[in-house]
């Protein structure tokens, strides 16, 4: 294993520093990066050409630009831009942004793209099956950009507008109700009473649940409370063992409902700590939550301490989810006080100047980050739904699984654990793949949003023919791609039997 | 979906079975597949609409204004098109500030973006097939350079490589940037056609073809490329569809198609800031980019589905 990750790394090493080489003698040779001054006619016209020639050193031929620039980057200096500015500064500043953009919406894309891809793929020929593939077909040939700009224009200033006085139109009630339950209808399998009643309820529910948040205006100043955040947790520790275990067996349910019960209860004592706190004292409480819901699972466990385990753990992280979010949407209606009833933003990474306690500091990113994310999203999700969608119907008619299913095990277990386990194999090279796919798009949404992230550094250098920054992002960029390569290589190869490694 | 078997005829006598061709298979599944047939339609239309309304080179078109002739600014700009009752009116696609009407724009701006997709595929296409055939067919010293510089490309995001040579390439015209475009998004091209070669060429056919002494340069192309042939114009298709996009991605950063050529994509990042006083230069140029790419994508499924009915059983 040890001897195939170093291979796998020096290879990754010399492909990335040969596409330095491509990106660097391109970039140079991109444009005159003397351009702008040579258009001026002020009396210091030479002056200036000369102190930027200098600066980028624009007499060397580039291949030996390049070698310098090289031997800077082994020593960690990333350059200066045209203007003399540290490039490593700049980026670090950059970074930040870009990275939060970028890995959220991976992180997202790839939870929902594979579920629908999963759902899609059991309900093979359904409603739900042909709406996701032509949803799929039109979120691949949507031009990003262009989504960007309608999601800041409509849903961003749309929102806002609406937020002044949050009341759900009947209309819009009326039709996202008949949209739910004909979901939910399109995925119960079954006779077509059962999917009548499943329909019925369905929109019942979701017309039920947005009169009382209209009603109660549920918008202007959201929360979950206890009570919400117990059934809610209840609901997904039933669910996540009925998913991971199966309903029948004792221990892991107890385990799950034992962590879903502690978590309910500790957030009406744990007030105090949650007022102002800082990332590592959460990233502690985290730890802390996985650590005692390991315990519940091994005590709870009894037979099934494995599956225990998982599914306490699991239902334990819902609940922290559930508890994160109710503080963060009580920080809500201030926040939007102070953003002037505004709080969607448009513009920039973040709310410049912006001071407050970490829930409103969280909540100013979040609603920055939300619509480039969407707009991100949107399209690797299409991506994901449709490789695990054929990579499950792969696996699902596979001999294997019609020998599980033979054997007399129940759906679940066939499912879960015979075909999702080798269905997801494929996904893993996609990951990589997609990584790519969303940094250019990174790019794309940053300008669009007016973000002060990598993208914008890129996209200046290029223009004004400066390596230095758009060598800055493409090392952090394509280094980060070869490292998801690699892992997605490594993953691949720890999952599949089949792929020796040498 | 469609039948793959030989099919019987209605012939009174009963089972008449009809032989046809691997070329008259794929032709009848493409032809019964709805959603392809749907997206060669509309693109055949939108490239009909755009070519001939405005005119292209020497040829002028039927329409009444010109993309670069500027006019009287009428209500604010606003399109004329109505579907209900349907009609025109004089600026169906509505104005810009100068009084240019819109839909002549669009409609150039389609033509270009077409064009500098096509050249795209084509030229993507080529360079690909002919990298992932060498690599596969000859294997060795030849497979790796090739292969590793495949792997270096790839790791370059197709934005970032495409907003450079763009950048190189924009201020020459449109025709310099598809090639230049093409000359860059080859390598997931020359991965799946490697990949094909490498399986084909153990199989025993090739190693006939090779025992009686033919040439590399015949085994490759009259034996393995047609062989080939349906996932390279799958893929041909589906470039073609993403390259639009690309194109139009880079045209909006600012790096793509120059005026005074007109692009989708170009017009999207020049009408920018009217987003609010007039939306509809927004619009349409957008919902032309989704049409095209969308039927392109369809067509090039049905292809796919043409051309390996085995996949039918798994994806739809």
């Amino acid at each position: 294993m040890i001897a195939f990750i170093t291979r796998r790394l020096m290879i990754s090493v010399f492909v990335l520093l040969a596409a330095t080489i491509i990106m660097y003698v391109m970039t140079a040779l991109s444009g005159d990066p003397l351009a702008d001054l040579r258009q001026q006619t002020g009396p210091n016209r030479e002056d200036q050409m000369r102190v930027r020639s200098e600066r980028m050193n624009l007499d060397v031929p580039i291949p030996i630009r390049y070698l310098q620039w090289l031997g800077a980057l082994i020593t960690g200096d990333l350059g200066v831009n045209r203007d003399g500015q540290d490039v490593g500064v700049i980026l670090g500043n950059a970074l930040a942004a870009t990275l939060q953009l970028v890995v959220a919406a991976t992180v997202l894309a790839m939870l929902i793209g594979i579920t629908v891809g999963i759902l899609s793929a059991l309900r093979q020929y359904s409603g739900f099956d042909y709406s996701v593939t032509f949803a799929a077909f039109v979120a691949f040939s949507l031009p990003l950009f262009w989504l960007a700009v309608m999601l800041k224009q409509y849903v961003a200033i749309g929102f806002n507008t609406w937020l002044r006085d949050p009341v759900i139109d009947t209309t819009v009630i009326v039709v996202v109700a008949i949209a739910a339950g004909l979901l939910w209808g399109a995925l119960t399998a079954g006779s077509t009473q059962a999917r009548l009643i499943s329909f019925t309820l369905g929109a019942l529910v979701t017309a039920t649940f947005l009169s009382f948040l209209s009603s109660t205006r549920w918008f202007a100043d959201p929360g979950l409370g206890t009570v919400v955040i117990g059934l809610i947790a209840v609901a997904s520790a039933v669910g996540i063992c009925a998913l991971f275990a199966g309903l029948q067996y004792r221990g892991p349910l107890y385990a799950a409902l034992a962590a879903a019960g502690l978590g309910t209860a500790l957030h009406t004592v744990l007030g105090g700590v949650l007022t102002d706190p800082t990332w590592p004292q959460l990233l502690g409480l985290l730890v802390l939550t996985v650590g005692v819901c390991v315990a519940l699972g091994y005590g709870l466990g009894g037979l099934l301490r494995r599956q225990a385990i998982t599914t306490a753990i699991l239902t334990g992280l819902v609940t922290a989810g559930l508890i994160f979010l109710d503080a963060l949407l009580s920080a809500f209606q201030a926040y939007s006080q102070r953003m002037r009833g505004r709080p969607i933003a448009t513009i920039g990474s973040n709310t410049p100047n912006f001071r407050g306690d970490f829930w409103q500091l969280t909540l100013d990113s979040a609603t920055h980050i939300m619509l480039p994310t969407m707009a991100l999203i949107l399209i690797s999700m299409a991506t994901y739904s449709r490789y695990s969608r054929a990579s499950m119907l792969e696996v699902m008619n596979q001999d294997y699984v019609r020998t599980a299913r033979a054997k007399g095990l129940p759906e679940r277990t066939v499912i879960v654990k015979h075909a999702f386990r080798n269905g997801m194999i494929p996904i893993t090279t996609l990951m990589a793949f997609d990584f790519a796919g969303v940094i250019g798009g990174a790019v794309v949404t940053e300008s669009v949003f007016g973000w002060k992230g990598m993208g914008q550094m890129f996209r200046d250098g290029l223009e004004m023919v400066d390596p230095a920054p758009v060598m800055a992002f493409f090392v952090v960029t394509g280094g980060a791609i070869v490292v998801f390569n690699m892992i997605a290589d490594i993953i691949y190869a720890y999952l599949d039997p089949r792929i020796r490694l040498s | 979906m469609t039948l793959s078997a030989p099919v019987t005829s209605g012939d009174a006598q009963g089972m008449t079975i009809v032989a046809r061709t691997q070329g008259q298979l794929v032709r009848r599944r493409f032809f019964q597949h709805k959603a392809a047939m749907t997206g060669l339609v509309v693109l055949l239309a939108v490239v009909v609409l755009a070519f001939t309304s405005v005119g292209f080179g020497p040829f002028g078109g039927w329409w009444k204004h010109g993309w670069t002739t500027t006019g009287r600014v009428i209500d604010g700009g606003a399109p004329t098109l109505t579907l209900w009752p349907f009609s025109i009116g004089e600026h169906p696609f509505g104005q810009d500030n100068v009084g240019k009407d819109y839909f002549a724009l669009v409609m150039r701006g389609t033509q270009q973006s077409l064009l500098v997709a096509l050249l795209v595929g084509l030229v993507a296409t080529s360079v690909g097939t002919f990298v992932g055939a060498a690599a596969g067919y000859f294997r060795r010293r030849t497979e790796t350079a090739l292969m590793r510089l495949t792997d270096v490309m790839i790791t370059i995001p197709v934005l970032l490589i495409a907003a450079i040579v763009g950048r190189m390439a924009g201020g020459s015209g449109i025709l310099v940037l598809g090639l230049a475009l093409g000359l860059v998004i080859w390598p997931q091209l020359a991965r799946l056609v490697r990949g094909e070669v490498l399986s084909l060429r153990e199989r025993e056919f090739i190693e006939a073809a090779r025992a009686i002494g033919t040439r590399p340069r015949r085994i490759i192309f009259k034996h393995i490329l047609p062989n080939t042939l349906g996932i390279i114009i799958v893929s041909t298709t589906l470039t073609i569809a993403s390259a639009i996009l690309v194109e139009s991605a880079i045209s909006f950063l600012g790096f793509g198609v120059q005026p005074p050529d007109i692009s989708l994509g170009q017009l999207i990042s020049f009408y920018q800031g009217a987003m609010l006083t007039r939306p509809w230069l927004f619009w349409w140029p957008g919902i032309l980019i989704i049409t095209v790419a969308l039927s392109i994508n369809f067509i090039g499924d049905g292809l796919r589905d043409a051309f390996d009915p085995r996949q039918n059983r798994v994806r739809a």
